[in-house]
């Protein structure tokens, strides 16, 4: 049997992308939530507009799912093509891998040897994170190595604009604008990013750069790394990342670590390669 | 300096992997591949051992390979093996007689039955730790002693070599026909049936009874002993360990002091319990086992196989069609707050530790109108937790120790819910350690142990950390109840399969 067609894994990504959320996006946002090239973008977008699945609102430039697809789906579901794309976002929960919303548990056993491994070797606690109701839910824990007391953090939720759990998910909103204006920023220690203008600044360089930083910006004397895991086609599932004292993460000023953020960014890789392929 | 590794080879029952560690226990190396399954028979399982002695052909240099590794840096090799699968072959040409034939198979339940009837068979446990079934060695060595034409002649004249899979890959790798030595470990030796626990050597009385010639059988050695030089595949390293696989994951689990207990959930349930050098009898259905065997004193062991653990999330996936992964077993017991009163025995095929009743069939009780798909979910994982308690209970009473935590290691260790449900069934915490490979770490740290590479069993204690822990959080006073509970639904399983 051949393997999947990369194409039609991003394609499909795209039009779960569109089915979430308010539903128009701009070719840069949809591009920079896949980790796609804009000109690759361009090209299904203009394919997907082609046969209809995809529409293009003349002032904005903004795109949306198509007429074809709303059909597609009454047809299927017995529903009224008035209820919009419902259907998709009413796909299987769990799902095969790609999914917009992948099962917790099943990320979690996707992801547990690679974090093993990611705390052996930096020496940090490592937790994975999928966004919840706005909310980071903690679905996986690794104890940092040391043999120190510590407790299981799994089922807590942690604020998404103070952790870099949470700005890497909050960066793979397609929307980023909308997703900053509804967000509920308390600061929790001086340094948090409060301010609207500032977490954009924040967000749009961590799609630019692939991960996400944080310096006791949740807790004094805290910081954390933390990289996007992406299934088929791109579609951000969660966010694997290490926590630790600033010092440890750190260097004196306040810059976390290039080697730690590599291998961060190689795990949240290895696992989103594992998932694109299917083998846990 | 170069950097040096050890090396072990896990032979497992459907896989072989060969993996490398360093000397801070992490993986350097990993290579797998799998090996067919025959089943030629209802109830019977085979393998060919020739093809699994290819696999560990081409799994050792590519593990190398992988980690950019040659071989005058491996310091040792240890080897971990599916336990009780019993081969025959001919010391000459070096090629089985048959296929081996795999732990699962109960070919020989005729025969057990024909064997317990006779004079000597109530000596068998007192001598050997173990009662007569058709799960270990020696009754399937008597079958094709019985079943292939002129095998025991040319058992007797030691023209034919009998050995479980760590035996079949020592004389293999140590030269095969060409001088290939012919040995086992104790913990091996200690699932046949055939070995004396106390001496640690092959019993005459059991021999006898057996009906199995002494020309055949390898020479029993410590677990860590110099089993050999490889002179094939990557020639040159020594072959300093062998242990049976859930003895090596106790190993690799570094459950070195009494009391200490593992266990590994796979698609069963094994947990072992060291109780030093204490042989304990067990009074409470418990196997009695060696640990491992490092210097001239055994550390003996007792042994609990719970039959269906993870099987019963496949079947709950792949019969029932209730979730769609095995993971998806825990969101879905997470949509509802308990049991709702539902109960599941999954006594599939009987139930193994501590029961041992094989008249015992799976049921669901405590259906009603109240109950969903979520009820049952959950009803599925506690299973797994009130069956490890079972466990855990008859070891604390045949040993007189208590297990003070439960290590634990195996795919469902990613079962968080799983996992609390465990310290709330025991009211003793649960932890699980780094390295998810216990079994090839076991004969890893084994091997590197002998060579000195690790200095000594406080050495690979300090390599052992919890990544994860949970803490019983049940109050005690329910905890009883619901035990209580599990305890009547696991009577009304008995006998609902007559006969046998």
């Amino acid at each position: 049997m051949p393997g999947p067609i990369q194409s039609i894994e991003r394609a499909a990504a795209v039009l779960r992308l569109l089915a979430h959320g308010s539903g128009r996006l701009g070719l840069g946002d949809i591009a920079a939530a896949l980790d796609l090239a804009k000109p690759t973008t361009h090209g299904i977008l203009r394919t997907l507009l082609g046969v209809g699945f995809v529409e293009q609102d003349a002032a904005t430039g903004k795109y949306q799912l198509g007429a074809a697809v709303r059909r597609l789906g009454a047809a299927e579901s017995n529903g009224s093509a008035s209820e919009g794309p419902a259907w998709l976002r009413k796909l299987p929960p769990p799902g095969p891998p790609g999914a917009l919303h992948m099962d917790a548990n099943e990320l979690r056993s996707w992801a547990i040897n690679w974090a093993d491994s990611l705390a052996s070797r930096t020496g940090a606690a490592v937790r994975v994170g999928t966004a919840v109701d706005g909310e980071v839910l903690i679905v996986h824990h690794v104890f940092r190595p040391d043999n120190s007391e510590q407790a299981l953090q799994v089922g807590e939720r942690l604020p998404p604009h103070a952790t870099a759990l949470g700005k890497v998910l909050l960066a793979a909103e397609p929307d980023l604008a909308a997703t900053v204006r509804h967000s509920h920023l308390p600061a929790l220690t001086h340094r948090t990013v409060v301010g609207r203008a500032a977490l954009t600044r924040a967000l749009t360089e961590v799609r630019r750069n692939g991960w996400a930083g944080e310096v006791e910006e949740f807790r004094q004397g805290e910081a954390g790394i933390a990289a996007p895991i992406r299934a088929r086609g791109g579609l951000v599932v969660g966010a694997i990342g290490i926590a630790g004292p600033v010092d440890r993460l750190c260097d004196a000023q306040l810059r976390h670590r290039p080697a730690l953020v590599a291998q961060v960014r190689d795990t949240a890789h290895a696992i989103s390669r594992d998932l694109a392929a299917g083998r846990g | 300096m170069t950097q040096r590794y050890v090396l072990a080879i896990d032979q497992g029952t459907t896989s072989t992997r060969c993996i490398l560690f360093d000397q801070q226990a992490q993986l350097a190396g990993v290579a797998q591949r799998e090996h067919q399954q025959f089943y030629p028979r209802p109830g019977w399982v085979e393998a060919d051992a020739m093809e699994i002695w290819r696999n560990v052909e081409r799994v050792v240099p590519q593990a190398l390979r992988n980690a950019g590794v040659g071989v005058d840096q491996i310091v040792a090799l240890g080897i971990a093996n599916q336990r009780e699968t019993t081969v025959v072959w001919d010391r000459r040409t070096g090629i089985p007689t048959g296929h081996a034939i795999v732990w699962q198979d109960v070919r020989t339940e005729d025969l057990v039955h024909e064997l317990e009837k006779r004079p000597g068979a109530q000596r068998i446990r007192p001598l050997c730790g173990l009662p007569l079934a058709t799960y270990f060695a020696a009754p399937r060595l008597r079958w094709m002693l019985d079943t292939t034409p002129g095998l025991r002649e040319r058992a007797e004249r030691g023209e034919v070599l009998f050995g479980t899979m760590e035996t079949w890959l020592i004389w293999n790798l140590t030269g095969g026909a060409d001088g290939g030595e012919h040995v086992t470990d104790v913990t091996n030796a200690s699932r046949t049936l055939l070995m004396n626990l106390a001496s640690l050597s092959w019993d005459t009385e059991l021999l006898e009874f057996f009906g199995i010639p002494a020309a055949m059988l390898p020479r029993i050695q410590a677990s860590t002993a110099p089993h050999g030089i490889t002179s094939r595949v990557a020639p040159g390293i020594r072959i300093a360990a062998a242990l049976g696989d859930q003895h090596a994951a106790l190993f690799g689990q570094t459950c070195f002091a009494r009391g200490e207990t593992k266990c590994t959930y796979g698609t069963g349930g094994f947990l072992m319990m060291n109780t030093g050098g204490e042989l304990v009898q067990s009074t409470h259905g418990l196997l009695t086992t060696i640990g491992y065997q490092i210097d001239r004193d055994p550390v003996y062991a007792l042994e609990g196989p719970i039959a269906v653990t993870g099987s019963l999330v496949q079947w709950i996936r792949d019969s029932i069609g209730l979730v769609s992964s095995a993971p998806e077993i825990e969101t879905l017991a997470r949509t509802v707050e308990d049991n709702g009163g539902c109960r599941i025995v999954p006594a599939f095929s009987g139930l193994y530790a501590p029961h041992w009743r094989s008249d015992a069939r799976g049921l669901v009780v405590g259906l009603t109108s109240y109950i969903t798909k979520g009820h049952l979910a959950r009803a599925v994982l506690e299973a797994t937790a009130w069956q490890t308690r079972d466990v855990v209970d008859a070891m604390n009473a045949d040993s007189g120790l208590t297990a003070a935590t439960l290590r634990v290691d195996g795919g469902m260790t990613s079962n968080n819910l799983l996992m609390q449900m465990v310290a709330d069934s025991l009211g003793i915490a649960v932890t699980r350690p780094f390295v998810p490979e216990t079994v090839s770490l076991g004969a890893a740290y084994a091997a590197g142990l002998a060579v000195g590479y690790w200095p000594d069993l406080q050495g690979l204690r300090n390599n052992w950390r919890p990544a994860g822990r949970w803490a019983p959080r049940m109050d005690p006073v329910r905890r009883e109840e619901e035990y209580e509970d599990w305890k009547r639904a696991v009577q009304l399983s008995f006998g609902w399969a007559r006969g046998r």
